[in-house]
């Protein structure tokens, strides 16, 4: 049985990478159809990774987003949970709230740059407010959710116990809602990091949104492609280590 | 009216109040946020001289158009891949961090291949938005019951029959789910590539007015964008609710 498992596992892995390679193939046509100078080359997009590496100012950049991103992550994860389990607590709450939020999920966000900018100044903390006003609502939708579904019995075997408001919350409802409040903190902290990058476009000299923006400012495509190229390997690994946990703390709640 | 109906305006009308209060008294200047009434009129009195009508177009009409094509691709896809298991595998940890792309960065260099027109927004649209259908789709046809499909051989159904008559009643109420999301992530889509670089469309008034330090223009239009996805939400609401009732009504039988 076990050597089927990781047989199985062993073939998936394989299936991922061709998947990747046939990915890198057609980006190599695209560029090859075309142009090089639109659409560059995957080998040149690597390359020009290594000459912004080696080039003083990147390094500045890349701390600011992930500076920037520590921020608004942390912003969005405490504002979120708090919301979403003070709306999802109460049924009156929640059904007032849920529709107005989904709408709120569906709206573009980056029509309000003009608005953060007017508040905030261009700079850190209008990046920051960008992160957090993208991640907080999927935050606090999923989290209201799952307070919601979370089953009855236990709230009945919490008042059994008499447990106090901070035992009920500590020792049941976290518990108990933690699997489903990570599938939105991956979520949500995965178009944080979009927010961050989008505000870093439009609302920041410095970060890698901003490097993006000045590069195509200047038409310098390489440049383009290996920072969006970057920006994409960035997510990727955020989003994969979040699915990692999410996938073991869904596996513990079983 | 129900209670629920009743308090969601009471919030509503209560916050809009409030900033109306906050502007009025001056506590947030003018240059800053208009107050709500001042929003409104701005946005009647751009429908009244049909100035914004043209952009207005515009907008749906990519909107329609990313909707259509991403509701049929993500559909078409998350077939291909279901019939596929080893592709599906494979794609599978694509799918879940695509959101975490940010697509807008590719909307410049689109633009710049293609020339400013509708054809890169609509891109940018679907790329945006077709995701949410795929993984629906793969969803629906996770979830068709296994009888279903015992039940179409005993009637000895053709194909054509338990596409149209079991596959596909049976899924719509999922596949609803992935339109809804098509629909949000294109108006995302639409609106923030016309805000980023665009010659026309209501996206582009808005940061024409942002520039032109025209900040009630700039609050109308952004109103009227929130306007717009509250009605898109209501209709796509309307359907999905009679899904929800009939479902309701069969588990009561």
């Amino acid at each position: 049985m076990t050597s089927l498992r990781q047989h199985l596992q062993r073939r998936r892995l394989a299936d991922f990478f061709i998947l990747l390679l046939a990915l890198v193939v057609v980006w190599q046509i695209a560029s090859w159809l075309v142009g090089d100078e639109i659409v560059v080359s995957p080998a040149e997009t690597i390359a020009q990774i290594g000459v912004l590496y080696r080039r003083p100012t990147f390094w500045g950049h890349f701390d600011a987003t992930l500076l920037a991103f520590a921020y608004a992550a942390s912003i969005t994860i405490v504002l979120g949970l708090g919301l979403g389990i003070s709306l999802g607590i109460s049924r009156a709450a929640y059904d007032t709230c849920e529709p107005l939020l989904m709408a709120l999920a569906s709206l573009p966000k980056v029509t309000l740059y003009p608005v953060i900018l007017m508040f905030f100044g261009v700079g850190f903390s209008a990046k920051v407010v960008f992160g957090v006003l993208h991640g907080v609502v999927p935050i606090t939708l999923f989290t209201m959710n799952a307070v919601r579904n979370m089953p009855a019995i236990y709230a009945r075997v919490a008042r059994l116990h008499r447990l106090s408001a901070r035992d009920r919350v500590l020792h049941m409802l976290i518990p108990a809602v933690l699997p489903e409040i990570f599938s939105g903190l991956r979520l949500g902290l995965s178009v944080t990091l979009l927010g961050v990058v989008l505000g870093e476009m439009f609302a920041s000299t410095r970060g890698l949104g901003s490097m993006l923006m000045g590069a195509i400012g200047l038409a310098d495509f390489r440049t383009v492609a290996a920072v969006t190229f970057m920006l994409i390997v960035l997510a990727t690994l955020l989003s994969s280590v979040m699915l990692w946990l999410d996938r073991r703390l869904h596996h513990g709640a079983k | 009216m129900t209670a629920v109906r009743k308090r969601q305006i009471a919030l509503v009308g209560g916050l809009l109040l409030v900033i109306e209060f906050l502007c009025r008294v001056g506590l947030v200047h003018k240059t800053t946020l208009a107050p709500p009434s001042v929003m409104l009129a701005t946005l009647a009195d751009e429908f009244a001289s049909g100035r914004i009508l043209p952009d207005l177009g515009e907008t749906l009409i990519c909107i329609l158009a990313s909707t259509i094509i991403a509701t049929i691709g993500g559909f078409v896809v998350g077939l291909v891949l279901n019939s596929f298991p080893r592709l599906r595998d494979a794609v599978r940890p694509i799918l879940a961090s695509y959101y975490s792309i940010p697509i807008f960065a590719f909307y410049p260099a689109l633009a710049a291949i293609l020339g400013l027109g509708i054809a890169p927004i609509i891109i940018t649209a679907v790329l945006n938005s077709i995701v949410g259908m795929i993984i629906a789709t793969e969803d629906a046809l996770d979830r068709f019951p296994r009888v279903l499909v015992k039940l179409a051989r005993t009637h000895r159904f053709t194909w054509w029959q338990q596409a149209l008559h079991l596959q596909l009643p049976a899924m719509l109420p999922n596949l609803l789910g992935g339109v809804k999301l098509v629909v949000a992530y294109s108006f995302i889509g639409v609106i923030g590539s016309e805000f980023l670089m665009a010659a026309i469309g209501v996206g582009y008034q808005i940061s024409y007015s942002y520039n032109e330090f025209n900040v009630p223009r700039m609050y109308g239009l952004m109103l009227l964008v929130v306007i717009l996805v509250a009605l898109a939400n209501l209709l796509l609401n309307v359907p999905e609710r009679r899904f929800a009732s009939r479902a309701m009504g069969r588990r009561g039988e």
